[in-house]
């Protein structure tokens, strides 16, 4: 009687091991890639998640809508006599809070991020510290650009028509965009130091919303409580808003847009490297 | 400025506290280069602790580290640009492609925009993942999950790296697939700290093995030297009918020795670490009129080895392997 004899094969791997040794085996490391190169590849990570996910451009588009919507048809009436002459004078401010408030959303978006396993990949690698918050403030900032884009158009839609043209629109966008950048580095300090999304969200939102409301954006200073106008004149928030009104108005005083960009600076100075310290501690 | 030591890590006494636990509590290692050097131990027991200090993501309280010649504290910027992480929580972005997964990581290490595309398509390739390449990781499974992370540790072939229980929570079929990978990267050349709960794991692939409990070490040497001291595995007998589960305890206490009746009434085992004798012991059984439904020799489990070199089971610790993020709080 003559046995069987049958080899078993090596189980399939699923990988190619011949083509991972020779995967390997090219040991070259390019030279490192410089601050800049990195971030902005941190952005494309966020564009990218745009691109798989847009549902989460919601929060851009149709939140802005229904802030003007609202403001200019229910409140307009009341408090400037009529819903044209308010919508003039809130479009600029609705653009100022719309934005400021998409800014929480960056800090949510790295609490949410640091749950995450990758994160100790990108600590672990040679790259500039800050890069991974820098791109994907990066990406956030096209976030601002929807959302600013949006509250113009919607504007237009319903007959507001910049005195300053588009430059003028353009000019205010950029400076509320840049405004925002600076703000966002509050939150992602914030961001690292709350335990989770939820809590960071509100803490934000907590901040962020009487600040935005304590200011000129949707009422004149001179109708309120003289400790309030006070508040409100000095508020940097009023002083945006101001500036942006007057950028699209074209009379805009070079003094608010110094303003607006040193506060811009300052919170840049200050948040962002308190903000790469928590990342990286770890 | 790179000392050619013939160490890749050497570490001396490590130690890392969060709150009042003592995660690592002075962990020397020395692991030559290019070698696969195996830390055993439950969850908890402060592997991942060390291997974070060692990256450089967490910095030791005390003691002191150089990788491959730099210290881990002060050139923390020269370790990172000489080893790779794969971490424990699947270190790759679950919102991205496979594909965009290892473009990021090999732009982020400065290949250029043609470079990282092309060496994406290389690994995907190698890695058994070209069809996959599109979806999102979030879709992948567990296995091909772990074959992406391995891969982007080494879309810039590093000269070290860790892994941190590669295969913990895969399938069999998973598992083997992973261990081919790692076969394949050590013949390759690449040194490996491999973090694993799981004595075959350590067995089949590492040179050198440190069994770590409570952030201590407690044994270290060979597969071989290890399994030596713990003694042996067992022969594991199964029986068609549980009746003669006496009869066959008494021939096998005569033959091999020590035996433990198992839970199930129908199997028992002896310790016994040589095929020889165990066969005979086999023989024996058959002779006695015993029938065997089935047997094994095993190698002794991470419990057995716990047990004989500490005299309790492994146990797990809560503090370690909870979400990365609470680790952080506390530091």
């Amino acid at each position: 009687m003559s046995a069987m004899r049958t080899t078993k094969p090596a189980p399939p791997s699923g990988a190619d091991e011949a083509a991972v040794r020779k995967a390997i085996a090219s040991t070259s490391r390019p030279p490192r890639a410089n601050a800049l190169s990195t971030a902005l590849t941190f952005g494309w990570r966020g564009m990218l998640k745009v691109k798989h996910v847009p549902e989460q451009l919601l929060d851009v588009t149709i939140t802005p809508v229904m802030f003007v919507l609202m403001f200019t048809y229910l409140f307009g009436g009341a408090i400037a006599g009529s819903t044209g002459a308010y919508r003039d004078y809130i479009l600029p401010g609705i653009l100022v809070m719309s934005v400021l408030f998409t800014t929480v959303y960056s800090g949510v978006a790295l609490n949410t991020d640091l749950t995450k396993g990758v994160v100790d990949r990108f600590r672990s690698l040679p790259i500039w510290k800050p890069s991974p918050l820098v791109g994907s403030l990066l990406g956030d900032t096209v976030r601002y650009v929807i959302a600013g884009t949006v509250i113009i158009m919607v504007g237009v839609i319903l007959g507001y028509r910049p005195p300053a043209g588009v430059p003028g629109a353009v000019a205010a966008l950029c400076l509320v965009v840049i405004f925002a950048f600076g703000l966002s580095w509050v939150f992602t300090t914030l961001g690292l130091l709350l335990r989770s999304p939820n809590a960071v969200m509100n803490a934000g939102f907590m901040g962020i919303f009487p600040v935005t409301f304590l200011s000129n954006v949707f009422v004149r200073p001179e109708t309120l409580p003289p400790v309030l106008e006070t508040f409100v004149n000095v508020n940097p928030i009023s002083i945006l808003a101001t500036a942006s009104r007057g950028l699209m108005e074209g009379n805009a005083r070079a003094g608010d847009i110094g303003i607006v960009l040193a506060v811009a600076a300052a919170l840049t100075l200050v948040f962002a490297p308190v903000t790469t310290r928590l990342y990286r501690r770890g | 400025m790179t000392t050619k030591s013939p160490l890749a890590i050497e570490a001396t006494g490590l130690v890392k506290s969060f709150g009042e636990t003592r995660a690592v509590d002075g962990v020397d290692l020395a692991v030559p280069r290019g070698s696969v050097y195996g830390m055993l131990g439950p969850n908890g027991a402060g592997k991942t602790t060390t291997i974070r200090m060692l990256a450089t993501l967490i910095r030791p309280d005390a003691g002191s580290a150089r990788v491959l010649g730099h210290d881990i504290v002060e050139e923390s910027d020269a370790v990172r640009g000489a080893v790779s992480l794969t971490g424990q929580l699947a270190s790759v972005d679950e919102d991205l492609t496979g594909r965009e997964n290892l473009i990021l990581i090999g732009r982020l290490l400065g290949l250029k925009r043609f470079d990282a595309k092309a060496r994406a398509t290389e690994l995907l390739e190698a890695f058994g993942l070209a069809e996959a390449e599109s979806r999102l990781v979030k879709n992948y499974s567990g296995g091909m999950r772990r074959r992406l992370d391995i891969a982007a540790s080494i879309v810039v072939t590093p000269e070290l790296m860790f892994l941190d229980e590669p295969t913990t929570g895969l399938d069999p079929r998973s598992r083997n697939q992973v261990w081919g990978i790692i076969r394949a990267l050590v013949a390759g050349g690449t040194t490996i700290l491999l973090c694993t709960q799981y004595l075959e794991e350590a067995d089949q692939l590492a040179d050198g093995i440190a069994v770590i409990d409570h952030g201590r070490m407690i044994a270290e040497g060979t597969p071989s030297q290890l399994k030596a001291s713990v003694g042996s595995g067992a022969l594991k007998v199964r029986l068609l009918d549980p009746a003669q589960r006496l009869q066959a305890e008494q021939v096998l206490a005569s033959e091999l020795g020590t035996i433990t009746l198992e839970p199930d009434p129908a199997a028992l085992s002896a310790a016994c670490s040589d095929p020889d004798r165990a066969a005979e012991a086999i023989v024996e059984l058959t002779r006695s009129g015993v029938r065997i439904a089935n047997f094994s020799l095993g190698q002794p489990s991470l419990d057995e080895v716990f047990l004989a070199l500490t005299g309790h089971p492994a146990e797990e610790v809560s503090s370690e392997d909870l979400d990365p993020s609470e680790e952080e709080q506390s530091v």
